[in-house]
């Protein structure tokens, strides 16, 4: 456990503060990483996911991407992409491997968030006279939210541990921290440095699960309909799993 | 290209300690993960428990996990044990809910027919329950190995060769084909696996086949 009071003690070290990299400076980066990743890979997913959701079509696709994207290792696709677009350009190759990587969870929490929207209640959206894209609007996005809420925390934590990761390429995020420590066989600054990133990762996932809920629309008891519904637990569970 | 050639003997070496390196992990969260899936999938409150437990554990990035877990269990950081069990956490944290469901998903009434002809606990969750929920579980078994392959890779951070060495090496070297080798050959490894994932899954379990074929 003293290992543990050292890793606290380098936590909360004034030399935190300066240094070359400021604790505060690596948060903030790994933080900015995540957020633009996240949001750059949405803008991509999240219209495609609903175009695939509500018409079917691509279907099959979309399947097979998240599934071989699975195996796709992250540590070497950030290396790949660093050494393809030059070491000169290390923000922008990481940013898009980021991307790559929070592509998939996001498109499958748009089209299974679609998908997953009762037959019945699309029938009954049709049959008031709603148009295609109002049914899509009003209808399967409203409910299909959860799921895509899902999908985004996935992709989050994926370009958190990534971001970590990417530790080695350059001097930035917390996982440079770990990557330095290994190479000064600093323990105590690997293991303060491991905790701020499961903090940060825990309580970003903490923030998705609590907008996961808010986000369902008023009316809905979709708890109610999930512990009801093996078939929709079996798509949140394929959302949830696609992501280390 | 050439380098690929002049080094398909290093490629090779390294598959085979990575695939080393991946299963045990594989196999061990397949143990662990059934009782443990069972439990969450029996009992409400070791359900809610365990799931909070799962879930938390896959939240953790893996470069922290490995050094969390040395201080923890009194073993190397830079050691292949750490590597092994931080890929197992990593395989039952996947695991446990794809159990949980698989058993959620075996019809009531099936179970209580096992029950109505003389099925006691210990033979009905053998014959009846795991049989039934072998596709799901299959499924799950596949997500994690394919996960882990793709992961054990970080192992080379922390000074264990496999297909990982070929990233790192790559990048320090500038050989771009090295790192891009590293990347096709982690990806075709767990697409094989796999696929011999699906064919075993045939072989154990018959009756999935006719279901696939209607």
């Amino acid at each position: 456990m003293n290992l543990f009071a050292d890793a606290i003690a380098w936590i909360f070290s004034p030399d935190r503060a300066t240094g070359a990299l400021p604790l505060s400076e690596a948060i903030g980066t790994h933080l900015a990483f995540t957020a633009v990743a996240v949001l750059l890979a949405a803008l991509l997913a999240v219209p495609a996911g609903w175009v695939i959701g509500h018409t079917g079509r691509g279907r099959e696709f979309a399947v097979a991407l998240s599934g071989a994207a699975r195996a796709v290792p992250s540590f070497g696709l950030v290396l790949l992409l660093v050494l393809l677009l030059g070491v000169t350009h290390k923000v922008a190759a990481s940013t898009t491997a980021f991307v790559l990587l929070a592509v998939p969870p996001i498109l499958a929490g748009a089209y299974t968030g679609v998908e997953a929207v009762d037959r019945r209640v699309v029938d009954g959206a049709r049959s008031v006279g709603m148009t295609p894209g109002q049914v899509l609007r009003k209808v399967e996005v409203p409910l299909g939210l959860p799921l895509l809420i899902g999908g985004l925390r996935s992709a989050t934590l994926q370009v958190v541990a990534t971001v970590t990761l990417a530790g080695y390429v350059g001097s930035w995020g917390l996982g440079f921290y770990i990557v330095q420590g290994i190479q000064l066989r600093d323990f105590s600054q690997i293991l303060g440095a491991a905790l701020v990133i499961v903090v940060l990762a825990v309580v970003l996932d903490l923030l998705f699960a609590l907008l996961e809920r808010a986000v369902v629309p008023r009316g809905v008891s979709a708890r109610r309909a999930e512990q009801s519904d093996p078939a929709r637990r079996r798509r949140r569970r394929e959302v949830a799993t696609s992501a280390t | 290209m050439t380098w690929v050639l002049d080094n398909l003997d290093l490629i090779g070496r390294l598959t085979v300690e990575h695939l080393r390196q991946s299963a045990l992990p594989i196999l061990l969260g397949l143990l662990v993960s059934v009782p443990a899936g069972w439990l969450a999938f029996r009992f409400r409150l070791t359900r809610g428990l365990l799931l909070t437990a799962v879930g938390l554990l896959y939240t953790i990035p893996s470069l922290a996990l490995f050094a969390l877990l040395p201080p923890l269990l009194g073993i190397s950081f830079l050691s292949e044990v750490n590597l092994i069990i931080a890929l197992t956490v990593y395989a039952v944290a996947i695991m446990t809910r794809f159990v949980a469901d698989a058993l959620g998903s075996v019809e009531p009434s099936v179970r209580q027919s096992a029950v109505a002809v003389g099925y006691g606990p210990w033979r009905r969750f053998w014959q009846v329950d795991l049989p039934l929920a072998g596709p799901v579980v299959l499924a799950g078994l596949r997500v994690t190995a394919v996960s882990t392959i793709s992961l054990a890779t970080v192992g080379i951070l922390i000074g264990i060769d496999n297909l990982g060495y070929l990233f790192t090496n790559g990048y320090q070297r500038q050989i771009v084909a090295e790192v891009l080798a590293g990347v096709v050959a982690v990806v075709a490894v767990a697409l094989l696996v796999d696929l011999l994932l699906v064919l075993v899954g045939r072989l154990l379990m018959p009756w999935t086949r006719r279901r696939a074929a209607t």
